[in-house]
């Protein structure tokens, strides 16, 4: 038993639920947590990649040279496991080819040329009303509009509604933990769209079957529960009477789908295994809000609230932003700093650096915070590890990161895997957060992951 | 429109980091120990001023020669040495002859730490290598204890910490000429105890930092709330140690001391909460500690009570310490979504 659950017997206060493990990153979310979202405008050119999930990319159905609307669609789903495209402005196709992305790699996508004084106005599609709609009809109309998890993940948001055979969806989470410093924008969309994802909420539990929901929320957003709790009580459907909104210890990564399940329902997902394995099912709360905004107007994603933050930003704050506006234009716009020297898509704790500025938001970019020279020069001592726990206590799989991280330095990467559970990390950088030799424990890590698939891939 | 041109740095996340390092929570506990070292120059005067310096600096500079002559840039920045040199001085009985300080300061570092491979890598806690050295090397000089509270301990260095390397020191100029036993030793051959006032507040012959338990305790709950010490070590230790000699007190009250005699007598409080939370040398899941703490203090009552020797904190630790890969083996978390499968133990 921890010190402070003891405490907490002993002078009666309860705390919000949490999970075992985890850490207390600086939240740094003052700088944007205030800041109304604002519309961004339209970059000069837009690069929207085809691939903006996880699953195959979407197929282009539009040519080079052709006029769109602002909402209409780009793209079709290639299968099941894929999303519609939309146009984010009305203009022209400039061409259709290979875009810089996130990993390095070049990636097929549209180039799109918005129209001088190209205006906000959205092209409607065939509504799917959520009183007259089937389930079904439902999970269509959230992958024809091209939701995905909006947090980061960009996993297909129908492709987890409907439960396999011999299973059904007990609980639906509504995940608006949003537990990454600096991160602001999951906050105010619950603050200034809550309507939007009690509809939202609405439609989710149509299409998924299940009984309840839960919001659940960090206690360090309690203006937003507030604001969800009134918007629950005007709403007069019935479906809001099987919606709560919980809070949940502020605490790194709460916002994960594993932990934030153990927090909320006391129950583990199995190793391997989904939420579905224990009859739940988590939509992230912007996710949620985007249905209930797109779904009653049959329109799709064109934009995105990210959070643009950091000390390297000149105007941090929450904004809605264009899908395909490239990085570059984004930060000219809200001005940067001279010392500006890393750039990270997410937040700082799982954020992935950026190679250059050339990419464009997708709609899985959750923000980016730009870090200064001040932040990133190295002035970290390395040490060898000295057993102190640190990183077994932050561990939210309950892993040992101190043992992997010297097999790791041995190479026995096999061993990793087979015994110390390796592939249970979903590298949420708690243990090197903690480090206090400073040791690259989550880079090791990716480095013996991607070992172990090499050596599967070539058996 | 003039572009933005940056040129940015590719680094893997985490991009943020804790802001504790090695080196301050090794300077934590230097911090803890002070008030120890302070108490100890109290009571012993000059001799343990001398006794402390000498033996950290003979710490610090064997790691530091060490890592020079093997071509390492030297570790003494970590300040895991000044640890080292500071627990080693403490247990060590005052009026020890310094060149016995200085040789036993050698073995702790260079056997103790970095023939294991230095910070991290040794088995064994190093102060309690030196200390066990001497204890094999100079019987009768680690059990000549110094008086406490001389009158002229302030003005007077005793001549026995100058003696010549292997020259049989004259104890001839301590204070009265007599030197003290300590509660353990009055209690196992004389079955005379101790007040246990004098006992709490360390007004009793013993090592140099082993007296005050209140100290020790009070630097060891700072570590504890800094979360720089695992407070479940000292609390198995105190548990087990109090349990079996609260049963065997209660049979038999002549023979065997009381709980509160046991906790606060001989090095019991100073290993406990500075000794045995090496972090290096002890388990590190929270239930492997438990263990750990429950062996350590079950060992102590074993030597005292029918052991040899008056005391048995040290080998007590030290073999808590052998053990400690073996209970961290068998104690490894239970891994998130495995149904209480354990680490090492089956495969995924």
């Amino acid at each position: 038993m921890r010190l402070a659950t003891l405490l907490q017997h002993v002078t009666g206060k309860k705390h919000p639920p949490t999970f075992t493990g985890g850490v207390h990153p600086l939240e740094s979310k003052s700088l944007t947590a205030g800041q109304v979202i604002r519309q961004f405008p339209f970059a000069p050119v837009m690069n929207i990649p085809l691939n903006q999930h996880i699953g195959k990319p979407s197929i282009p159905i539009v040519r080079e040279g052709q006029e769109l609307a602002r909402g209409q669609l780009l793209a079709e789903p290639d299968g099941f496991m894929s999303v519609a495209l939309h146009s984010p402005a009305s203009g022209v196709i400039k061409s259709i080819g290979l875009m810089p992305a996130i990993n390095g790699n070049m990636v097929m996508g549209i180039y799109l040329q918005p129209f001088p004084g190209s205006t906000q106005e959205v092209a409607d599609g065939k509504p799917c009303l959520l009183a007259q709609a089937s389930s079904d009809e439902i999970v269509q109309a959230i992958q024809m509009a091209g939701i995905v998890g909006l947090g980061g993940a960009a996993f297909p948001t129908h492709a987890k509604l409907k439960a396999p055979e011999g299973k059904s969806i007990d609980t639906l989470i509504i995940n608006g933990a949003e537990c990454e410093p600096y991160l602001t924008n999951d906050y105010r969309i619950m603050l200034e769209q809550s309507e939007h994802v009690i509809t939202g909420i609405g439609y989710l539990l149509k299409a998924t079957k299940a009984k309840r929901a839960i919001i659940g929320i960090e206690d360090n957003k309690q203006p937003a529960a507030q604001r969800l709790k009134l918007a629950l009580q005007n709403e007069g459907a019935d479906f809001a009477a099987n919606i709560s909104i919980e809070l949940v210890q502020t605490k790194y990564p709460q916002g994960a789908e594993k932990t934030l399940i153990s927090a909320l329902l006391g129950k583990q997902v199995p190793s391997h295994g989904l939420p579905l394995d224990v009859g739940v099912v988590v939509v992230n709360v912007t996710s949620a809000a985007e249905i209930g905004r797109l779904l009653p107007h049959g329109r799709g994603i064109q934009e995105r609230v990210i959070t643009i933050s950091g000390p390297g930003v000149k105007k941090p704050g929450n904004y809605q932003i264009p899908i395909g506006t490239p990085l570059r234009f984004a930060l000219e716009y809200v001005g940067v700093s001279d010392a500006l020297s890393q750039v990270y898509l997410g937040g700082p704790m799982m954020g992935q650096a950026l190679p250059s500025l050339d990419i464009s938001i997708t709609k899985g970019t959750s923000g980016f915070v730009a870090f200064t020279n001040e932040q990133t020069r190295s002035k970290k001592k390395h040490y060898p590890c000295i057993h102190c726990s640190y990183c077994i206590d932050a561990c939210p799989m309950h892993l040992n990161p101190s043992q992997l991280g010297i097999l790791a330095a041995n190479k026995r990467y096999q061993t990793m895997a087979d015994q110390y559970h390796l592939m249970a990390c979903f590298e949420c950088g708690s243990c090197a957060f903690v480090c206090p030799s400073n040791i690259p424990l989550v880079q090791q890590f990716r480095v013996a992951k991607n070992m172990i698939r090499k050596g599967q891939a070539e058996q | 429109m003039n572009t933005l041109h940056k040129t940015l740095q590719i680094k893997t996340s985490p991009h943020v980091k804790a802001a504790l390092n090695v080196d301050d929570i090794m300077r934590n506990v230097v911090w803890a120990l002070l008030p120890t070292c302070a108490f100890s120059i109290y009571i012993f005067g000059l001799s343990a001023l001398l006794s402390l310096v000498i033996a950290t600096f003979t710490c610090v500079a064997t790691e530091h020669v060490m890592c020079r002559r093997s071509g390492k840039t030297s570790s003494i920045g970590d300040w895991s040495a000044v640890i080292t040199g500071l627990l080693y001085g403490l247990t060590l009985p005052p009026g020890l002859p310094l060149w016995m300080v200085v040789m036993g300061g050698v073995i702790a570092i260079s056997l103790g730490k970095y023939l294991f491979g230095g910070l991290g890598y040794n088995v064994f806690n190093p102060a309690l290598v030196g200390r066990a050295f001497l204890q094999a090397a100079f019987p009768t000089a680690m059990t000549m204890w110094g008086p406490i509270l001389g009158t002229d301990r302030f003005t007077n260095v005793p001549s026995s910490l100058f003696a010549l390397p292997f020259q049989i020191p004259s104890y001839q100029s301590i204070a009265d000429g007599v030197t003290s036993a300590t509660p353990l030793a009055l209690m196992k051959f004389d079955q005379q105890l101790t007040e246990s006032s004098h006992l709490i507040f360390g007004v009793t012959a013993g090592s140099y930092g082993e007296t005050c338990g209140l100290l020790i305790l009070a630097g060891g709950l700072y570590l504890a709330a800094r979360k720089m010490l695992n407070w479940r070590i000292p609390v198995a230790i105190f548990v087990t140690a109090g349990a079996i000699s609260a049963v065997f007190h209660t049979l038999d009250p002549q023979q065997y001391p009381d709980p509160i005699f046991t906790l606060f007598s001989g090095g019991l409080m100073l290993g406990a909460v500075f000794m045995a939370t090496d972090m290096v040398a002890s388990p590190m899941t929270n239930r492997g500690v438990i263990v750990y703490g429950a062996v350590i203090g079950l060992l102590i009552m074993v030597i005292r009570n029918w052991g040899g020797l008056p005391e048995g904190v040290m080998y007590a630790i030290l073999l808590a310490n052998a053990l400690s890969p073996h209970i961290d083996a068998m104690t490894q978390p239970k891994v998130y979504g495995s149904g209480g499968k354990q680490i090492g133990r089956n495969s995924p």
